[in-house]
């Protein structure tokens, strides 16, 4: 499947932040196409499962959030006006004269307001704007704004996807619709390479809202190693080089204490032998993905992480560049297949203290 | 009901020393359930046996409060919060020890500006003019609770610790009012929820439940110069939708609306951005518990004169019963 | 013991990288002839005592400290870093520190004062400004020594100094850690289990997976804390005084303690006549808090050493206050059985 289009069209769906019950089956549809067996659990996480051919292989789980963040409705204002707070990190500084779709009874277009910049002191205008001074405008007359829309309905920002020189990408949701794209190519790359391992791939709900899903997942389905795919910073003037990467030179591959070291070296040097590029992105604590929770899940997993270079993050204009989602695609499925993965000695879990 | 909200939150119960409180729970539920146990945190877990779905219900027992840290030579007590204490809120207010030993809340004087105030400025004096006097009633560790009288008046409840007392009283009355049961719901009257969830936590770990839902008090947006929030005082139930910790899991969440509308049942819909309630800890237990969240509209949180309506307690409790029968 | 603190504060164990740190204490244990097994995460769990049934008891003391990772090399050859775990960053400017695996030497520099512009001078440095100096040329050079990754330690050898006073890095925990090694070699009438966990600076990691195998029935936290018995902080701000016994926390930020635990402690070390302290403060937090929540409730407690200047490399404590926490924690726990044994876990 050519990645651009299979992107486009993850970047489509609305999956906002504890609203994923929605998209969860189109998600499980494109995840069938390859597997064994599919399924979406109590929690909306969609789980495509891929027999191994060996009884000695390891359970790999492969994760990539498919929520988004939005909005929430909070209230209403008089003609036609809703106030919102957030469903996951929203950079207010991005929101200003936006168009959303307010998903209630049936989906209502409006756009972000706030108050005019001539009206506001010198200060104020020096200052980022608060959440709780926009509101969306949605033109419709209170009554019927109020049989259609509730407290508690999200919204989904919207905006369109593009195709960009250099085979580089923008829109929204790209985080982390790259990550789950990933996953289903590397699906696809699976089915026709004999692995050993179980694999199960997993595009999780509520990461931007609190690692949720993986929490659930991890706990349910117990791997052995976890390979969580999440998108991280691009370079950016200005922005702190250690903690940026640069578009198209290889996926940056996560060290710190939040990530297995062994395991983490297994899938570096296999990138090596592979030819595959990859950087380092460090970690020095919570690397603000799912690896944080899944590794202290049940009695400890051993996370590896692989990123995609996305810059402008939580904008309506996030910008990627394809190859590294086929690059991401390349590595994962050739670790989840690999005969070299395995817990070290150091990682044994085998609980002989008993 | 207000005998059993003034005896609720009149009773000793700071997170962390659950003992007087829980001891009273456990008097007026003894016999009315199939099981009534303790867990090792201290929550509370009466169980009414059913074949159907597990549900569990979750009001937290324990309350706000301060600790003393330090005895200073001439007696006075220094002391540090125990969960969300605003030192605005506790200034000349009485504070009572679990021995009943009561003290004033007062602060240093040459304190200029109000926004300078905060605990370490802050001490208890209980009346005595020495360490030693001090000693023989308090030690570094003893837990105090705010004191104040709880009223019924122009259908509103006055009183401290209304969170969460009255989502005990509720889980209470709901205990009273049911006789069989075709589910099997757990009533867990929790512990240490004000420092950070973990008696919820733990409680739903062992008991497992298919669906749960968190009744607590929730912050209101109809007093002047108050934060935008659209819930008010006697307007109903207030049904969760978000709050910081949690996004409600729809299972939980569509039903309660379902069954206000069915029943008509007055509600209202809860969003709100920061604070969470044991439904955060619940949730992503044991690899995900569907849950949610039940609130009673609540003036003044965390403060010695909390207040809520008497309607909104009633239709609380109608939602709940109507949820814990409900058999899709 | 104070040998084996000594030997202990010579390794570096930066969160997410304890291996020496467990090495160590494995070889120890091994001596011991106790079973033991690490876990996915790093924790090293050592099986000790009788198996009655009746209690399980877990120990806990963390392996890694505080110190920093390498997250980028300047074209000039400089290593840019991150703080791992909390401390107070002012206090680099300076530093020596040692790096990844071959212990490479560097020190943490920033422009000198003479370069500094007026408010430059009045502000306090900021982490990114920072960086660190291997003495390398460029880029190319540095990279010959240094990857991506890599954890830099305080460089800092013990000292004794002052009355019965020893300053070293890593006291937190590395002196929980020796008192362990002192306990599992007991006769313990229960089940009980040592866990040197990791990553406890970074958000009690370690103990989080730890106590969900171990699953005990009663845990006991043995720390480092912070001592702030020194000039101009006033006496109900002080949190610990070194020199005054092993501390015991009613409450802090993560955890309330058991108030059975904690009356028994108190009471063994009134009957002992072993001098002991209350933690005056409540901040902070150990493993004691994840423990506490862990699977259906763990009743803990935590018994620290007070450590001046903690989170530094110069961090600071009295050998008597060390030995007396052995002491307290080993006649607390081998009278357990009497409040516990038999007595229903749930009322």
């Amino acid at each position: 499947m050519r990645t651009d289009t299979l992107l486009e069209q993850l970047c489509k769906i609305n999956a906002i932040a504890g609203f994923e019950a929605s998209a969860s089956n189109e998600i499980k549809e494109i995840f069938g196409r390859y597997c064994d067996k599919v399924w979406v659990d109590t929690f909306y996480n969609v789980i495509g499962y891929k027999k191994g051919s060996s009884k000695n292989g390891k359970k790999i789980m492969i994760t990539a959030h498919y929520d988004q963040i939005g909005l929430i409705v909070t209230g209403y204002e008089k003609n036609g006006f809703l106030r919102v707070s957030n469903l996951g990190g929203v950079d207010t500084k991005a929101l200003l004269a936006r168009e959303v779709t307010v998903h209630g009874k049936k989906d209502v277009f409006g756009v972000i307001g706030a108050k005019p910049p001539h009206l506001l002191s010198g200060d104020e205008m020096k200052k980022n704007v608060k959440l709780t001074d926009l509101f969306i405008d949605t033109g419709l007359p209170d009554e019927e704004l109020k049989e259609t829309v509730a407290v508690g309905d999200p919204v989904s920002i919207n905006s369109q996807f593009v195709r960009m020189v250099n085979g580089c990408a923008a829109g929204r949701n790209l985080d982390n619709r790259c990550g789950v794209a990933a996953c289903v190519l590397a699906l696809e790359k699976l089915k026709n390479i004999e692995h050993e391992n179980d694999v199960y791939v997993i595009a999780t709900v509520q990461e931007e809202a609190g690692l949720i899903g993986a929490i659930s997942s991890s706990y349910n389905i117990e791997p052995d190693i976890a390979v969580v795919i999440d998108v991280c910073h691009g370079d950016m003037p200005e922005a702190d080089k250690a903690s940026t990467f640069t578009l198209g030179k290889g996926v940056p591959v996560g060290v710190g204490p939040a990530f297995n070291k062994n395991v983490t070296q297994q899938l570096l040097k296999l990138a090596d032998q592979e030819g595959i590029p990859t950087q380092l992105c460090v970690e020095a604590g919570d690397p603000g993905t799912e690896a944080w929770a899944i590794q202290v899940s049940g009695m400890g997993i051993a996370v590896v992480e692989v990123c995609i270079p996305l810059r402008y993050m939580h904008t309506g204009a996030e910008l990627v560049n394809l190859e590294d989602v086929d690059t991401a695609a390349a590595l994962v499925s050739k670790f989840a297949a690999g005969r070299t993965v395995r817990l070290s000695k150091e990682d044994a879990d085998d609980t002989d203290t008993d | 009901m207000i005998e059993l909200v003034r005896e609720l939150a009149g009773t000793y119960g700071p997170s962390g020393r659950e003992d007087e409180i829980r001891g009273v729970i456990r008097k007026k539920i003894s016999g009315k359930v199939d099981e009534l146990y303790t867990d090792t945190l201290g929550n509370l877990i009466a169980v009414k046996k059913g074949n159907g779905k597990r549900i569990m219900l979750a009001a937290h027992m324990d309350e706000i409060g301060v600790v003393a840290t330090y005895i200073e030579e001439n007696g006075f007590i220094r002391f540090s919060n125990i969960g969300g204490v605003s030192p605005v809120f506790s200034l000349g207010q009485r504070v009572r020890f679990a021995n009943g030993v009561c003290g004033c809340v007062c602060y240093e004087e040459k304190l200029k500006e109000p926004k300078d105030l905060n605990f370490s400025k802050m001490f208890i004096d209980i009346g005595t003019n020495s360490r030693e006097r001090t000693m023989e009633y308090v030690s570094p560790g003893d837990i105090a609770v705010f004191e104040a009288g709880t009223i019924e008046q122009n259908g509103r409840y006055i009183s401290k610790a209304l969170d969460d007392r009255i989502g005990c009283a509720v889980l209470i009355e709901l205990i009273g009012q049911l006789n069989e049961v075709k589910n099997e719901i757990a009533f867990v009257f929790t512990v240490q929820e004000e420092v950070g969830l973990r008696g919820a936590g733990t409680a739903a770990y062992a008991i497992k439940p298919d669906l749960a839902v968190a009744v607590d008090v929730t912050n209101t947006g109809d007093t002047p110069g108050c934060n935008p929030l659209s819930i008010e005082l006697g307007k109903g139930a207030a049904v969760m939708i978000k709050d910081g910790r949690t996004i409600s899991h729809p299972l939980v969440k569509n039903k309660l609306i379902d069954l206000a509308k069915r029943f008509d049942i007055q509600y209202q819909l809860e969003v709100i951005e920061k604070g969470g309630n044991d439904a955060g800890s619940i949730h992503t237990t044991a690899g995900g518990i569907p849950s949610g969240g039940v609130s009673i509209p609540c003036r003044y949180m965390h403060s010695p004169c909390e207040m809520v309506d008497a309607g909104d307690v009633k239709n609380v409790v109608k939602l709940l019963k109507a949820f814990i029968q409900s058999e899709d | 013991m104070i040998r084996t603190l000594i030997e202990l504060t010579k390794i570096d164990g930066v969160s997410g990288d304890e291996e020496q740190v467990r090495k160590y204490i494995e070889e120890r244990v091994e001596k011991y002839g106790l079973e033991h097994m690490t876990d996915t995460i790093g924790n090293l769990i050592v099986r000790a005592g009788e198996n009655s049934g009746n209690l399980k008891v877990m120990l806990a003391a963390h392996m890694d400290e505080v110190g920093l990772i390498i997250n980028h090399i300047t074209d000039d050859g400089k290593l840019k870093f991150a703080a791992v775990g909390g401390f107070d960053t002012r206090i680099l400017t300076g530093q020596h520190v040692r790096i990844g695996d071959s212990k490479i030497p560097g020190v943490i520099g920033y422009k000198s004062i003479h370069l500094q512009e007026k408010k430059e001078r009045e502000s306090a440095v900021k982490l990114k400004d920072l960086y660190i100096d291997i003495g390398a040329k460029d880029r190319e050079d540095a990279e010959k020594y240094i990857k991506l990754g890599d954890f830099a330690a305080f460089s800092s050898e013990p000292v004794f100094f002052g009355k019965n006073r020893l300053k070293a890095k890593a006291l937190d925990d590395r002196a929980g850690c020796a008192v362990l090694l002192e306990l599992v070699k007991e006769k313990w009438p229960f089940e009980l289990y040592a866990c040197f966990t990791v990553q406890e600076e970074v958000g009690l990691r370690g103990a989080t997976v730890a106590a969900k195998r171990v699953a005990p029935d009663i845990a006991v936290v043995i720390e480092g804390t912070t001592c702030a018995d020194v000039p101009e902080v006033s006496g109900h701000e002080i949190s610990t005084e070194i020199g005054k016994g092993p501390a015991l926390t009613f409450i802090d930020r993560t955890a309330i303690a058991d108030s059975i635990l904690l009356r028994h402690f108190e009471s063994t070390a009134k009957k002992e006549s072993i001098p002991f302290q209350w933690k005056q403060t409540v901040s902070g937090g150990n493993d004691a808090g994840k423990i506490q929540v862990s699977g259906s409730g763990v009743r803990v407690i935590a018994v620290s050493v007070p450590c001046r200047y903690i989170h530094s490399p110069v961090s600071v404590l009295d050998i008597y206050d060390l030995e007396n926490t052995k002491e307290l924690v080993k006649k607390a726990l081998l009278t357990l059985p009497l409040v516990f044994d038999g007595r229903q876990k749930n009322d």
